[in-house]
């Protein structure tokens, strides 16, 4: 392996943002306080959440490795939607008005910034080779669910790649599997919005490496939730997302869950 | 267009990747004669026969090595197969695992099987439920006499039990009455129990059965080397998927009918051959993208 790549031992990984700012900065100040040597961003920094504009300040001046995500390539590019491949009318509607909203509020140099980042991460961790993406490395925005993820289909993916930890977010919901010789994947879940459980804390992974030995904890965060939903009140924004943030229960965009991880939900 | 567009070879999509394993677990034997079937499926129809619970365990074996994310059981009526239940377990000790089914053979004690395989697997375990209309004289007229309380019983049982089915309907209405239709769709289950219903509309195949029924495909309704030059071929079903049969390894599960849509008799030379888009069936697909996956819609993206 090149001696230019990262080496880390101790790292906190965050998925999909979603405007957040609120739920980022605690995430953060978790990180710091457990001594991370690194904190990435799996990237949809963007949707969901009010004024785009605030988590970027927060990523730069804390150092955070971002990967792209699909909605930051479609922000970035000012593509019609946001690439999620929703089909249901009511989805759908929900999805093209957040969209809208985030496009027309991104600041341009926050798009080029985000146009300019990278599909994957590569980087040692411990003694294992890692890879960071969006939504899976062979495509930035499948699915990668617990429930319909099969193992043999996640050692595929990982042996293309050559890698021993892959790590990804963009469903939502987090979850880690560990097969064979110390391989593994990682959903580091999302900052955006609760995990669908009826909770309002939203969750990070905090992974560690010990040679070949990797543990993965994924850690609450707590945030000022009822200050995000009234951001998003000012904002506008649906009251569906409002909603979701309030009470931990997912109120769209349901139909991309798999019946098991739907079952499990209110809606 | 007034000319047959379909001068020289038919356009070719290879495989991308084997990420849907679909298995013609009960051929073509249904125990309903659908007017619509596409493949006209029916008690009689033997042309293919059901898999055995061994057929299907060695393909489950070979997909581990291909990478399959998941697997697909279809006919006729796969609870006709005798061995379905043990199928659908050894399936989901291994990945996630989807039923096409009409629900006229879901008594309690099967629906209670599944739950328990469902509820001992890490791997979600979904059925797709046919029901072709919002009352008995829309869905009994194509499925058959007795069909629609047959299978809203079931729904109602699976409900019960836990599971959130997929009802599938062929679109026999025009566009705009889609989202009336829907509503009544959801309150209709609502009245069976089931909450959260999960819908998914299907366009017409114009081939079997359906082509008697309403109108079979007209000549310019082709896929030719031109109309794929700008097309994402991701979309198509053929580009991720293989049909496991009695007889031989398919394309897909809709060129069941055609020799042209055989790719070998074993899983890796059907791997190996790319999809030729050479039926007329094939501009349905063209025209909707992928049909056949779990996504509601006519899924303009799956995964
Ligand atoms: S449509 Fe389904 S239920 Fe009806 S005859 Fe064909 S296979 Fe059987
Ligand atoms: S019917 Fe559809 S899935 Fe099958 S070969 Fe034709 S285009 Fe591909
Ligand atoms: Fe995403």
């Amino acid at each position: 392996m090149t001696s230019s790549m990262p080496h880390y031992n101790r790292i906190a990984v965050f998925g999909g943002i979603y405007s957040n700012h609120l739920a980022l900065a605690a995430a953060i100040e978790d990180a710091r306080s457990r001594g991370v040597d690194g904190i990435m961003c799996l990237g949809d920094l963007g949707a969901f959440g009010p004024n785009p504009d605030k988590v970027f300040p927060l990523l730069r001046a804390n150092d955070v490795s971002v990967v792209k995500g699909n909605y930051d390539d479609s922000v970035a590019k000012a593509l019609d939607d946001c690439q999620c491949g929703y089909t249901d009318p009511r989805d759908n509607h929900f999805a093209r008005l957040s969209y809208q909203y985030t496009l027309s509020r991104t600041a341009l140099e926050n798009r080029t910034w985000m146009g300019d980042l990278p599909e994957a991460l590569r980087f040692r961790l411990g003694d294992l080779e890692a890879l960071a993406c969006h939504g899976s490395p062979r495509r930035m925005n499948e699915f990668l669910w617990e429930s319909s993820t099969p193992t043999h289909f996640l050692d595929k993916l990982a042996t293309d790649v050559e890698a021993d930890v892959v790590l990804g977010t963009h469903t939502g919901l987090h979850w880690w599997r560990q097969w064979g010789d110390a391989k593994s994947f990682v959903n580091v879940g999302v900052l955006g919005r609760p995990a669908n459980d009826g909770r309002t804390n939203v969750w990070y992974a905090l992974i560690e490496a010990e040679g070949r030995r990797l543990a993965v904890d994924f850690i609450p965060v707590h945030y000022d939730h009822e200050a995000l939903a009234n951001e998003m009140r000012d904002e506008e924004l649906p009251e569906q997302f409002v909603e979701t943030i309030l009470t931990g229960w997912w109120t769209t965009c349901l139909e991309i869950l798999p019946g098991k991880e739907r079952a499990v939900g209110r809606f | 267009m007034s000319q047959i567009a379909h001068v020289g070879a038919p356009p070719e999509v290879p495989l991308r990747a084997l990420d849907q394993l679909w298995f013609q677990v009960s051929g073509t034997v249904c125990n309903l004669r659908c007017r619509h079937c596409f493949i006209s499926c029916s008690p009689v129809n033997h042309s293919f026969w059901f898999l055995t619970r061994d057929e299907v365990a060695t393909a489950l074996e070979d997909s581990i090595r291909l990478g399959v994310k998941e697997y697909y059981f279809t006919g006729g009526e796969p609870f006709m197969n005798r061995d379905m239940i043990d199928i659908l377990e050894d399936t989901l000790a291994i990945g996630p695992a989807t039923v096409l089914t009409n629900a006229t053979l879901l008594p309690e004690r099967t629906v209670s099987a599944l739950a328990e395989l469902a509820a001992g697997s890490p791997y979600t375990l979904e059925l797709r439920v046919s029901v072709d209309g919002v009352n008995a004289q829309m869905n009994d007229s194509i499925r058959g006499e007795g069909t629609f309380d047959r299978a809203l019983g079931a729904i109602g049982r699976l409900a019960a039990a836990g599971f959130l089915p997929i009802i599938t309907a062929m679109q026999s209405w025009k566009d705009h009455e889609t989202d009336p239709i829907l509503d009544d769709f959801r309150a209709l289950l609502r009245t069976v129990g089931y909450e959260r219903a999960r819908l998914k509309i299907l366009p017409p195949l114009r081939i079997g059965a359906e082509a008697e029924r309403s109108r079979g495909y007209n000549a310019t309704e082709r896929v030719t080397s031109e109309m794929m030059l700008e097309y994402p071929a991701d979309l198509l079903l053929c580009s991720s998927a293989r049909l496991v049969t009695n007889a031989g390894v398919w394309v897909c599960p809709i060129l069941l009918d055609y020799p042209s849509g055989r790719l070998g008799d074993t899983l890796d030379e059907a791997v190996a051959a790319p999809a030729r888009l050479s039926e007329q069936a094939c501009h349905t697909c063209w025209v909707n993208g992928a049909i056949c996956s779990n996504m509601p819609g006519f899924g303009a993206e799956w995964s």
